[in-house]
């Protein structure tokens, strides 16, 4: 019997998410600014795709539908994508890589994935509890990494505070895509599979105010602008990312290397 | 190809158990005895990891199991990071050494329970690493740890003074002098799992296996 159609979409958010950003965070490659970090928003970016592998793969089994990992990734449109809004999200504006909005991205997400995975372990679906295992080790990492960054440049030199204190603003409205628990989640979570987001709440506020009070960063006032990734209604900028992620597969289907 | 094989089947039941079958019709029936399957396990365990090939599968605690299924011999590993791409290779390196050595059937497995930690690196991996010049892992944070790290001001100001350690950190020990004043250059390096260090007393920079 077919598993229920909201266990497939509610893996499918995770898997998506993990993707895009790892997406996003590769662009960086060859332009961080610092060797260092250069090397170390990719290597973020190599687990998130690794968690995403693993997801996706996941994801073709439960709807037994025979699409794989690479089906799922890179012959899928836009719509049919459905990771939250905030990951999709350039880097800065245009060309213009912004360290800043990089980092409070980060930031928010880990601050999420860091608790969601570690009640994902415990999730009746075994497959999902032991990829989750391995993830949150993972984001444990990432957090550090973001949140180091975010005192430093918070609390630093003026233009850097400003910076950040403007990446966040920006961003904190696209959280509230995560509290806005739908059918899905609501299914997921009593099916046991995994937690409604909004009970993960009060977790992420603890995080993001133990850092940005630590940054010297004020939190910014919670607005209702609601993004709709996770439905499929994205910004106009999933696009451009898939265009470029997907464009060697569809132009070549099968290629190996 | 047989990473993308060993990942659906972790992942999918149905996959896994199509999977079974297809391999018990190709296994020759020649029973896996003991003497056979400890060869077969010495053999993966003697597998050089193919980015650090100082130390071997056994050293890094990758070799999970091996065991036979209908005569063949399986052998199950697990992967470090989710997404380090080593593991590719490492699937196929046991594949092609326990072919070499006639296990025509073979089939490696990935299993990503219990989740692998550096906790699991032999006394003989960590001797290795050390030698090579890779500092070992310290001990595996625990779940109720602090994952943030923020040093208070007032030893901010100390550390900024002195040269030592973040205030938090167990002390690292520098691989070439032995000294413990060494100092983080970068929480990343040139692999998933290491971390770049720099030594104050030697000046000499070195990597280090990061806890996992």
């Amino acid at each position: 019997m077919p598993a229920p159609a909201f266990h497939a979409e509610y893996v499918l958010r995770l898997a998506d998410s993990t993707l895009v950003l790892g997406q996003r965070l590769a662009e960086w490659c060859g332009h961080g600014p610092m060797l260092e970090e250069d090397i170390a928003l990719t290597n973020v970016a190599l687990d998130l795709v690794g968690q995403a592998r693993l997801l996706l793969s996941h994801v073709g089994s439960i709807e037994e539908s025979g699409r794989d990992e690479d089906a799922l990734a890179y012959f899928r449109s836009e719509s049919e994508f459905r990771n939250w809004t905030l990951l999709e999200l350039p880097n800065g504006d245009g060309a213009h890589h912004d360290y800043a909005i990089t980092i409070a991205r980060n930031l928010m997400f880990s601050a999420l994935t860091v608790p969601m995975w570690e009640a994902l372990t415990a999730s009746s679906d075994q497959a999902l509890a032991q990829i989750a295992a391995k993830s949150v080790k993972e984001a444990r990492a990432h957090l550090r990494h973001a949140s180091e960054w975010t005192v430093r440049l918070g609390d630093g030199t003026p233009v850097s505070h400003d910076r950040m204190q403007a990446a966040f603003d920006r961003l904190w409205p696209y959280a509230n895509e995560w509290w806005a628990d739908d059918p899905i989640d609501a299914a997921a979570a009593k099916a046991g599979i995994g937690p409604m987001l909004a009970s993960l709440k009060p977790a992420w506020d603890r995080t993001l105010d133990a850092v940005l009070t630590e940054a010297t960063l004020t939190q910014p006032t919670r607005t209702r602008f609601l993004s709709s990734g996770k439905h499929g209604r994205h910004s106009e900028h999933l696009g451009y990312l898939l265009a470029e992620m997907q464009s060697l597969a569809r132009s070549d289907p099968g290629a190996q290397w | 190809m047989v990473i993308r094989e060993v990942i659906r089947e972790v992942v999918g039941e149905t996959a896994s158990a199509l999977s079974r079958e297809a391999s018990a019709g190709a296994c020759d029936s020649t029973d896996a005895g003991d003497a056979r399957l400890a060869h077969a396990a010495a053999l993966a365990a003697s597998v050089p990891d193919p980015e650090i090939p100082v130390i071997t599968l056994g050293d890094l605690g990758i070799v999970r199991s091996v065991h036979s299924e209908a005569g063949c011999v399986v052998v199950t590993i697990t992967p470090t990071y989710t997404g380090c791409p080593a593991t590719e290779v490492i699937a196929a390196d046991v594949q092609q050494i326990l072919r070499a050595h006639g296990f025509a059937d073979a089939q490696v497995r990935l299993t990503l329970s219990p989740p692998w930690t550096t906790d699991w690196i032999t006394e003989t991996g960590r001797e290795r690493l050390r030698a090579y010049g890779i500092a070992p892992p310290g001990r595996q944070a625990a779940a109720h740890e602090a994952v943030m790290r923020f040093v208070p001001r007032s030893r901010q100001a100390a550390a900024l003074a002195g040269s030592a350690q973040a205030a938090h950190d167990a002390p690292i020990t520098c691989p070439n002098c032995g000294s413990i004043d060494t100092e983080q250059l970068s929480a990343y390096g040139s692999t998933p799992c290491k971390a770049i260090h720099r030594c104050l007393a030697c000046r000499e920079p070195f990597d280090y296996f990061k806890p996992y």
